[in-house]
């Protein structure tokens, strides 16, 4: 782990989607090793991805940013990223962007993998 | 000796290194400031998130990821004896210099990666004002009023009080 970063991201398949889980802070330092595994997801050419942020406390723009640039990833793909269990503190940054319609939203994990 | 850079009245000055490792401190700092200020929760958020993301614009675009440049954060309570909170945070560097008015976030409609930084800074910040410094480098004043401070007050840039 690079100096000051305190992100820790769980990575799993589950059925037909693979599971991204952070699990810290997401700033200008994490942004990059969170990016490594949400290319790793692509990568699986699965067809789902959620990104669970259930234990994300924090994220400000340079987090944003790589969902935006993996949303674009997907679209490419055509595959469905799906992001699960936001807090109401990251959930405010993304509204503040008014990118919280532009990417598909689920409460919870288990609601993201239920999704039709 | 007081730095030139560093604001003398100041209730808070810090100089840190352009290095990332340290912007989560800073927000921090601003953060447990801002709530003994009596500012509410989400406030507080807001006023963290703002410091943040002016470090984060200043190391990525102003030093060009270069780690080892300054950093001046000023801080002061607004009304410190009036008994209702406000703050005002200034953040200076030593960075390549731009005209302020071209100091602007990209449109939101046009979704991609980067550029966020600034329209979340005017959003959650009351009044919001870059300047050339003298001598090189952009001073950022940001200031966040209470909701009782709101009616009728200036507001230089930012979304105003009640946005």
């Amino acid at each position: 782990m690079a100096e000051g970063q305190t992100l820790q991201v769980g990575f799993e398949t589950q059925g037909q989607a693979v599971v991204v889980s952070p699990q810290g802070e997401i700033g200008y330092s994490e942004a990059t090793v969170f990016r490594t595994w949400l290319r790793k997801a692509h990568d699986s050419k699965s067809p789902r991805i959620v990104v669970d942020l259930a234990k994300v406390d924090y994220m400000n723009t340079p987090g944003v940013a790589t969902l935006v640039e993996s949303l674009q990833i997907s679209k490419r793909n055509k595959t469905r990223l799906i992001l699960a269990g936001m807090n109401e503190k990251v959930f405010a940054i993304f509204k503040i962007a008014r990118l919280d319609t532009v990417f598909e939203i689920a409460p919870t994990l288990a609601d993201a993998l239920a999704k039709q | 000796m007081t730095h030139p850079t560093l604001k003398p009245d100041a209730h808070i000055r810090v100089e840190l290194l352009s290095n990332p490792t340290y912007t989560s401190g800073m927000k921090d700092l601003v953060h447990a400031v801002a709530k003994r200020l009596g500012f509410a929760e989400l406030d507080c958020g807001h006023i963290a998130l703002a410091v943040d993301e002016a470090l984060c614009n200043i190391m990525t675009h102003g030093y060009e990821q270069r780690m080892d440049q300054p950093i001046w954060l000023s801080l002061w309570p607004l009304d410190p004896d009036g008994g209702k909170p406000g703050i005002k945070i200034v953040i200076e560097d030593r960075a390549k210099q731009i005209e302020p008015e071209k100091i602007r976030g990209r449109e939101l409609q046009d979704v991609k990666p980067g550029g966020l930084g600034v329209h979340v800074i005017r959003e959650v910040m009351d009044e919001v004002v870059y300047e050339k410094r003298d001598g090189g480098g952009m001073r950022l004043t940001m200031i966040k009023h209470s909701p009782a401070h709101c009616a009728g007050g200036p507001v230089v840039g930012g979304k105003g009080c009640h946005g």
